[in-house]
């Protein structure tokens, strides 16, 4: 979805009018108003003209859990395509008509396939999407532990014979001698 | 050894992973209702006012359902490709003019061609929705048996027309 481009303009001679302190203040006192104004425009824009309050709320958690085949990445409540508005108006006139929620979601997987969902079931086609991370966590704590266990043996026996002391001390009288 | 194998190993399966992925199309989300039998419908035509169509006198004819509307720009690349085939008389083409007006929808026709043995008009979407509509133009082959046998997201190119749907058509027809 292609968004208009904000330009963002600032005066030219803003410093001008205003001392540095001033102008800090000036913007935090922006920020503030911005902040109090942020959620009254939220609430604007997410919940459409809906008559009734509750149902609006069961759609919108319902949706939540839908994605928006349209722009991919966005869940049904949350995307303003107009594909999602037309499922959303779906998805509330069933709910009116007393559909469970089940029900609705069984009739879009019926239309648009589990790629609606944003938790797929549990199928063979998902098996590895659904284990693979613990496949992941089981393969990482196994090599972890082998790693300890080995480090921990070297550890162990990590006493010098006395031929590799002999060959240590050799070493470091030579690095002696080097540094003065 | 194995020390440097194993990682690279790893490496590269993950790099092979991300190249088929690359080469997938995320907008190619296969259609549930492939082998199911096309939602029925009976919509006002396009061009007549007042008089329906119905997706029932199609039965005993392979068609195909094209869904289009003038303010789709991709429907216009394939519109030409719709002509041409309408032309062929190989296989009928119904529209169905997804969120339109019917002012611009026929002033569209109009202008680029009309390939539709005619057009059924969805002005809220709602036949969209059966069909599982997501992106215009979106095509679909329907059966003898009034099954959907093959859903082409986005526009009929002539590589498709000719490697999948005439193909297929050509079979189902018998």
């Amino acid at each position: 979805m292609a968004i208009a481009p904000r330009v963002r303009r600032r005066p030219q001679n803003l410093p001008d009018m205003l001392t540095a302190c001033q102008a800090r203040l000036a913007r935090i006192l922006l920020l503030a108003c911005l902040l109090l104004a942020l959620p009254a425009g939220w609430a604007k824009e997410a919940v459409p003209v809906a008559e009734d309050p509750e149902l609006e709320r069961r759609m919108l958690a319902l949706s939540e859990d839908l994605r928006c085949l349209v722009c991919q990445n966005e869940s049904l409540a949350a995307s303003r395509a107009d594909f999602a508005n037309d499922l959303r108006r779906e998805i509330r006139e069933q709910m009116k008509a007393d559909k469970s929620d089940k029900e609705i979601v069984d009739f879009l997987v019926a239309r648009y396939g589990d790629f609606v969902l944003y938790r797929p079931p549990l199928k063979p086609t998902t098996l590895l999407l659904w284990t693979g991370p613990f496949i992941f966590l089981l393969g990482g704590s196994i090599m972890l532990f082998v790693y300890l266990k080995r480090r921990n043996r070297r550890v162990a026996d990590s006493t010098l014979s006395e031929d590799q002391r002999r060959q240590a001390e050799a070493l470091l009288e030579k690095g002696k001698g080097r540094d003065e | 050894m194995t020390r440097f194998l194993l990682p690279l190993v790893a490496f590269i399966v993950l790099v092979g992973f991300l190249l088929v992925g690359l080469g997938l199309n995320p907008r190619q989300v296969p259609s549930p209702l492939i082998g199911k039998p096309a939602p029925e419908f009976q919509l006002e035509e396009l061009h007549q006012p007042g008089k329906t169509i119905a997706s029932r006198d199609n039965l005993g004819k392979v068609w195909l359902l094209n869904v289009w509307a003038s303010w789709c720009v991709s429907c216009r690349d394939e519109h030409p490709v719709l002509v041409e085939l309408a032309r062929s008389g190989i296989v009928p083409v119904y529209g169905l003019n997804y969120k339109d007006e019917r002012d611009l929808a026929l002033q569209w026709l109009q202008q680029f061609g009309d390939p539709y043995a005619a057009s059924a008009r969805d002005p809220e979407g709602r036949m969209g929705i059966e069909y599982g509509v997501y992106g215009v133009p979106e095509t679909y082959v329907i059966d003898k048996e009034g099954v959907i046998r093959y859903k082409q997201i986005g526009p009929v190119t002539v590589e498709a027309l000719e490697t999948k749907i005439l193909p297929l058509v050509r079979e189902l027809q018998g």
